[in-house]
């Protein structure tokens, strides 16, 4: 967990980060949105003190980042940048290796740690491992940027717009994986975004920075139905609201017993998904099929109706 | 010549190589002078002689042949492999040729006789070298390729002169009397060159990072480097013989180590300040080049400030210092000649000799190490700069 009190950053006569309190709760992704100058790259380079605070302080596990070496601190988490900022002369491996190299971890160790990750990241060892990051594609610099993050297995991964690299195919697809690998490992992840949408595909709990300040910090559902101010409300967006409120959701949450014509839609594919897939099939729902690809119910485009506006 | 003045698109329109026109003129001017000078001793203006007079009959046949042919394959539009083999088959011949008329030429016996390449057989070789350098442009040789070659021009060099064959040239009979002196000299050269380029990384790498780091010490350091550069090297010679004397004169064990006011002392210093701002200012441009988001992660993810100079910063600015190596390498072999002047020895001692005596040969004896040196030094360290930035980029 990582408790965040009262954080300020004033350059000069500039208030960056001004009394920033929250807190990113333990094996959760927390995405901090906001325009750019809004403070959030500086909240979270305040965390591994690449940047100093002017007051207040942070609490990892309850440890007070300050009190640590900042070396040993930084090595204890993760970090991942928006250009991956890959090291151009060494190869896959040794990029990978750099955080358990400085940890003075033994070889055999950092190699099996390497081709975990490798693995982890689906990037074949044998033919990744020894190229330079000149001959990867953006997406597989981004993971290995990702995979070098992870390495020395830290319980926080901070992470500045890992994804502003990459064209729109690509980067659904990387979100996706992220967010496994989240689950899998269950690493507490802070994430910068200026995009919504990311935030609320990939964050459990969703903290909005404008002018320095955070304007509101609570899971997305509650950002999308409940927005705190007018400018939170038009970054969610009037026209797209119903439908992120609908992507939070499952077709398996939403299923219901019954049966629906015509092709069955993934249970956990998201309710946005497979609310067009309704409206393009002229159906009024969908027969909703398990990893097994057994029937395990149906969805209806009036549930799903019900579930895309304002609670009352 | 009168094909040069010919317009390009009808050279093009001919099925001509544009460049292969320029050599192949040089290659008919070459041929058609002077190809070696005689005369009856190293002081006296010389005869010159053309090919036909200067070299025995069927060595004057496979001459001509030769230069046709290299005019041949130059002309027409031939691969860049056909056209490399020609200007090394090129340059074998001139060298063989070469010491075949110096041999031919020289009356048996007749230990006063010089015989020396005359023009003619410099505007061969400048016109081979053409040749040889855009075949290897056009074939794009990789650094590891270009070494080979070096190397082999290398022992090529080494097979002639100890096979003897250049042996009655006019260069090698001023080696042959003083090849005590040339080999001395040669060891100094290089050690003026070589050991001021070591002592100015020694310094310079250092003192780039430090103000590459200290933004405010940046402009007076690189500033005081280029105000060195600017001083003439005679006259930098002459603004150390005060202070060198001076410390020769007065701290112990000085002038005992060889530092006096003249000689290699102020020769090896001289060189040193020249070679530090080319070091200096490419450690502080690679340094500063180095990716942002590089360094960024490598603070983030916990190394400290050596370990990213050593293990990020310097490594990514290698290829940069390695051109500034080369740079001052190159620099420095060419400066260390006027050396001698001073006393300090060197290639220099010969050419400053051969200019008081009027002996063009002496002169030659230590320009020619001089320009292969700088040559040799320019190709390993083009092909090292390429090797170590290939990997990256």
């Amino acid at each position: 967990m990582i408790a965040i009190e009262r954080l300020t950053k004033i350059y000069d006569s500039l208030i960056a980060v001004d009394d920033v309190t929250m807190t990113a709760a333990a094996g959760a992704v927390t995405a901090i949105v906001g325009a750019s100058g809004s403070g959030k790259s500086t909240l979270v380079r305040m965390i591994n003190r690449l940047v100093e605070p002017t007051s207040g302080r942070v609490l990892i596990d309850g440890e007070d980042a300050a009190s640590l070496p900042v070396h040993e601190l930084r090595r204890r988490i993760g970090y991942a940048i928006q250009s991956h900022g890959l090291f151009p002369h060494c190869t896959v491996a040794q990029n990978i290796a750099t955080v358990p190299a400085l940890l003075g971890w033994e070889r055999r160790r950092i190699a099996a740690r390497v081709e975990e990750l490798l693995h982890l990241f689906q990037l074949e060892p044998a033919t990744f491992a020894r190229r330079y990051p000149h001959e990867l594609s953006g997406g597989q610099q981004q993971r290995v940027g990702v995979a070098r993050a992870l390495a020395a297995e830290p319980k926080v991964l901070l992470m500045d717009e890992p994804f502003g690299a990459l064209d729109p195919l690509i980067r659904a697809k990387a979100q996706d994986d992220l967010k496994a690998i989240q689950r899998k490992l269950s690493t507490t992840i802070l994430l910068v975004t200026h995009d919504m949408e990311e935030a609320i595909r990939l964050g459990d709990l969703i903290a909005v920075m404008d002018g320095g300040k955070l304007l509101q910090c609570a899971p997305p559902a509650e950002i999308l139905v409940r927005p705190a101010t007018p400018l939170i409300g038009a970054l969610v967006g009037a026209g797209e609201r119903p439908f992120r409120l609908l992507s939070l959701a499952t077709a398996g949450q939403a299923a219901e017993p019954g049966a629906a014509d015509g092709a069955a839609v993934a249970a956990d594919a998201d309710l946005r998904d497979v609310f067009a897939e309704l409206l393009w099939s002229r159906r009024a729902a969908a027969p909703v099929a398990g990893a097994d690809g057994r029937i395990i119910g149906r969805v209806t485009l009036a549930r799903l109706i019900a579930r895309a506006g304002t609670p009352s | 010549m009168t094909a040069t003045v010919v317009p390009l698109a009808r050279i093009e329109r001919l099925g001509l190589d544009k460049l292969g026109v320029v050599v192949a003129a040089l290659l008919a001017v070459g041929a058609t002078s002077p190809f070696a000078v005689f005369r009856a001793n190293r002081i006296v203006a010389g005869e010159a002689k053309l090919f036909f007079e200067a070299l025995p009959p069927l060595s004057a046949g496979v001459f001509a042949l030769v230069v046709v042919a290299a005019a041949a394959v130059s002309l027409l539009r031939t691969s860049a492999r056909l056209r490399l083999a020609m200007a090394t088959g090129f340059a074998v011949a001139a060298a063989a040729l070469i010491g075949n008329a110096a041999d031919h030429l020289t009356p048996a016996g007749d230990r006063f006789a010089r015989v020396a390449p005359a023009a003619g057989f410099w505007i061969l070789a400048f016109a081979g070298s053409i040749l040889f350098a855009d075949s290897v442009v056009r074939l794009r040789l990789g650094p590891l390729a270009r070494l080979l070659g070096l190397a082999l021009g290398a022992t090529a060099l080494a097979l002639f002169l100890w096979s003897g064959a250049w042996s009655e040239i006019s260069i090698l009979r001023e080696y042959a009397s003083r090849a005590d002196v040339f080999w001395r000299e040669a060891g100094v050269h290089l050690a003026l060159a070589v050991g001021s380029l070591a002592a100015a990384a020694a310094v310079g790498l250092p003192l780039g990072v430090l103000i590459q780091r200290q933004p405010a010490a940046r402009k007076p350091a690189l500033n005081t480097l280029n105000a060195i550069q600017t001083i003439p090297s005679i006259a930098l010679f002459g603004v150390l013989i005060g202070p060198l004397g001076w410390v020769a004169a007065h701290v112990p064990g000085a002038a005992a180590l060889g530092v006096h006011g003249i000689g290699a002392a102020p020769a090896f210093l001289a060189l040193f300040l020249y070679s530090l701002l080319p070091m200096v200012a490419n450690t502080v441009v690679g340094i500063e080049n180095a990716p942002p988001d590089a360094i960024d992660a490598a603070r983030g993810m916990g190394m400290t400030g050596r370990q990213r100079l050593f293990s990020v910063e310097l490594p990514l600015a290698l290829p940069v210092i390695l051109t500034g190596v080369r740079i001052v390498l190159v620099q420095n072999i060419g400066l260390a000649t006027i050396a001698a002047l001073i006393g300090g020895g060197g290639f220099g001692v010969f050419v400053f000799s051969g200019l008081g005596q009027t002996a063009p040969d002496l002169i030659l004896l230590g320009a020619l190490p001089t320009v292969l040196l700088a040559f040799a030094a320019a190709i390993i360290l083009d092909a090292t700069v390429e090797l170590v930035s290939r990997a990256r980029s």
